[in-house]
């Protein structure tokens, strides 16, 4: 029975990761690339230069498929928050209900609606009107972020909340909203959808230019995607720094795992590389840099920082938050060094770099993932840290039917992710 | 103030406003065969402002399942668990679909347009199912089941019903007389179907029977089916001769199935185990809801009227996203 169980919740947490990392893919570009859009057509609008218009209309069916990848595997999110884990709303659903009722009241029908104006009323209103409905597709997108991300940060670091005979309910809504995580979090993940859109930009117009070396059009946006990448991956080291921070304070326990610290040390180094070994607890080939760790998290060489050791077995699986730190700031790094190594060159772009852009196209995508696999698994073994245990959340659906549905959507992902790419190149070239 | 019951109504306004409005963009997919190439452009683009806020009006019905029922919100969806799943792959389908389908060429564009169908009948075949074993209560059993799948059928009738008529408003000429004959097959369909599921339902469960036939207020139940009747002839008789008509009559009847539906429900949230008031969520929750939804439904309402009214008349081809 206990077997059957620990199955059924592993393949609840597998479907449920695959569908909420298959969906923010989609959201990380959107929210980026809204804005990117609205700057086009703002510049349309000022200028009156057919050149903008251009770019404007390639750009905004980029932004439609996109935001219709993302509108579709959020409408399948919103269903498998109950059938995936009944147990999290009836533990804290007088939270999280609310914070995902005003998502859609207040952004989701607004960017639906005025996207429809945006995509399809060019010739039917004005064009101030029409500007204003690109405006407020970008904002509609920020806000629903928004709403998600208080919802995962009160996940992550909950505040404002009291109990009562039927579970937890809101003390105060200000204080669950912005609870302590949240600003950092939001500031995070806003960063990482304008660094994966303008990567996107930058990536797909260096796809054209590979076809059609004369296009000036593609040439602007790549030198627009590039700049905007230069200012915003600096941005966001910092963000991040913050983050890391705000995370020691509240979350130690996924900052011991990130760091593959296994005793509580002060003057703690930074462990670059290791084999993690979750049985003996211990790192094997460490690569470590003496007292780093304390000073990134501390900002002073002999700062504390607690071990995994202090938190017994409830703390996260150390190797796969270990790797996908790794990944993302291996990621960030790369992304600085392309944005800021290709500043010179931009120009007369030579092919070696036009193939670097193209190459890092969808680059985002493996940071934002990495970073959000540090962040989810980072949690466990809670699922609202200190509240609710994963475990104590997962559902009644049977092993087959979970296994049935779970193939349905891999299938059916993997075919739409692998349109959607072939599809954007595709665009690019023509 | 009765929370509970506000939110039960609210919920209600949204899954009805969810079925007529996603109803004749699903409606206009399940059509696409049966129309020529460039008929099927002139479809797609009447509904392309349209479907993704269409879709919303799901996810805010959901949202309130979810969120003012908790408890009912996971036993439906649990009972409902692969027609949940069929329809959230049929809805991605054809949302994907939407937009490749004219980004594509040659026998891509074919296998887009097959999909836009596959995933829009898939969609409504799965709502129908998922409302008949709603209805009944998730009642095990081989009849159970057949009620399901012929409801499932029922509302894609009245799906198609509603599409054809959408596309009498919206489209002239040749494709307008096409979309005048499909909406009496639809309406055929439809009156077969709500005609099942009238005797269907207070044959299979005891509650719906009491309720129901009970004089003498069977007598003033009785001007709902009739209305209902009232309703079809109008949708049938002014196809010839108007254009929004056929279209609002079709809605009426839907409007008249629902409350019929709701009537025999209540106020159950699961048939025969749960009521709205057992299941509903506290009250701090429902009062922070109930503000946020009474401020924002409004401009909800009104961008919503002003996008139709933008897009009102008839639609001619044409690049999209000009």
């Amino acid at each position: 029975m206990a077997e059957a169980l620990d199955e059924a919740l592993l393949l609840a947490r597998f479907q449920f990761g695959l569908n909420i990392g298959f969906h923010i893919l989609f959201p990380s570009i959107t929210i980026g690339l809204a804005w990117i859009v609205a700057y086009f057509r703002i510049r349309y609008e000022a200028t009156r230069d057919a050149a903008w218009l251009r770019t404007y209309k390639l750009w905004v069916r980029v932004f439609a498929l996109t935001f219709a990848m993302g509108v579709v595997s959020g409408v399948t999110m919103s269903f498998q928050f109950g059938t995936n884990w009944p147990g999290y709303m009836n533990h804290v659903g007088n939270i999280a209900g609310p914070l995902l009722a005003y998502e859609v009241l207040t952004a989701f029908f607004l960017e639906a609606t005025f996207l429809g104006v945006m995509l399809f009323g060019m010739e039917r209103v004005s064009g101030r009107v029409h500007v204003a409905s690109s405006v407020i597709v970008a904002f509609g997108t920020t806000l629903s972020a928004f709403w998600i991300l208080a919802l995962n940060s009160w996940m992550h670091t909950p505040a404002g909340h009291v109990d009562s005979a039927s579970g937890l309910i809101a003390g105060s809504w200000l204080e669950v909203i912005f609870n302590p995580s949240f600003p950092y979090r939001l500031a995070h993940m806003l960063l990482a959808s304008g660094i994966t859109a303008a990567l996107l930009v930058a990536g797909l117009s260096a796809w054209r230019l590979l076809a059609a070396p004369q296009d000036a059009a593609a040439l602007k946006t790549l030198r627009f995607g590039a700049r905007l990448a230069a200012l915003l991956v600096p941005l966001q080291i910092v963000a991040g720094d913050l983050h890391g921070l705000n995370t020691r304070e509240h979350q130690p326990a996924k900052i011991a795992a990130i760091e593959a610290l296994w005793e509580t040390e002060q003057g703690a180094p930074l462990v670059l590389f290791a084999l993690i070994d979750e049985k003996e607890k211990a790192n094997r080939f460490a690569l470590e840099v003496p007292k780093a760790a304390s000073l990134v998290l501390t900002h002073r060489l002999d700062g504390e920082v607690k071990g995994l050791a202090e938190f017994g077995d409830d703390h996260p699986p150390v190797a796969p938050v270990f790797t996908a730190f790794r990944v993302m700031v291996g990621m960030g790094f790369l992304m600085l060094a392309l944005a800021w190594g290709s500043q010179p060159w931009l120009k007369d772009p030579p092919r070696w770099l036009l193939w670097t852009f193209a190459g890092f196209t969808f680059a985002g995508w493996i940071a934002t993932l990495a970073g959000w696999l540090v962040t989810e698994i980072g949690r466990q073994p809670w699922l609202v840290t200190g509240i609710l245990r994963t475990a104590d959340a997962a559902g009644e659906a049977s092993g087959a039917e979970l296994g049935a549905s779970l193939t349905a959507y891999v299938l059916t992902y993997g075919a739409l992710l692998l349109a959607y790419m072939v599809t954007l190149t595709h665009m690019a070239r023509k | 103030m009765d929370l509970p019951l506000v939110f039960a109504a609210l919920m209600g306004v949204a899954m009805l406003a969810y079925v007529v409005l996603d109803g004749y963009d699903l409606g206009v997919g399940m059509l696409m065969p049966a129309a020529g190439r460039e008929e099927q452009d002139l479809m797609v683009a009447s509904i392309g402002p349209f479907w993704d806020a269409n879709e919303t009006w799901l996810v805010l019905g959901i949202g309130l399942l979810l969120v003012a029922f908790p408890i009912a919100h996971g036993e439906i969806l649990g009972a409902l668990y692969l027609p949940v799943a069929a329809m959230l792959v049929g809805l991605m389908l054809r949302g994907v679909a939407f937009e490749l389908r004219i980004k594509a060429e040659g026998w891509q564009r074919e296998l887009w347009n097959w999909l836009f169908w596959a995933g829009s009948t898939l969609a409504s075949f799965a709502q129908g199912l998922m409302l008949g074993r709603y209805i009944t209560g998730f009642e095990p059993g081989v009849g159970y089941w057949l009620f399901a799948i012929a409801v499932g059928a029922s509302l894609c009738g009245g799906y198609v019903l509603l599409g054809a008529t959408w596309l009498v408003l919206r489209t002239e000429g040749h494709l307008r007389e096409r979309a005048v004959g499909w909406a009496k097959w639809g309406l055929m369909w439809v009156a077969l179907g709500v005609a099942l599921v009238s005797l269907g339902t207070p044959l299979t469960s005891e509650t719906v029977r009491d309720k129901w036939f009970d004089f003498p207020r069977t007598l003033y139940l009785m001007i709902l089916p009739a209305l209902t009747i009232a309703a079809g002839f109008w949708t049938f008789s002014s196809l010839k001769k108007s254009d929004w008509q056929p279209f609002a009559g079709a809605v009426a009847i839907f409007v008249l199935a629902f409350a019929g539906l709701a009537y025999s429900l209540f106020p159950y949230v699961v048939m025969d185990r749960l009521t709205i008031w057992q299941a509903a969520a506290h009250p701090s929750a429902l009062v922070f809801m109930l503000v946020g939804a009474l401020i924002v439904l409004p401009f909800i309402v009104g961008y919503t009227i002003y996008s139709y009214r933008v897009f009102r008349g008839k639609v001619r081809g044409g690049e999209p996203y000009g």
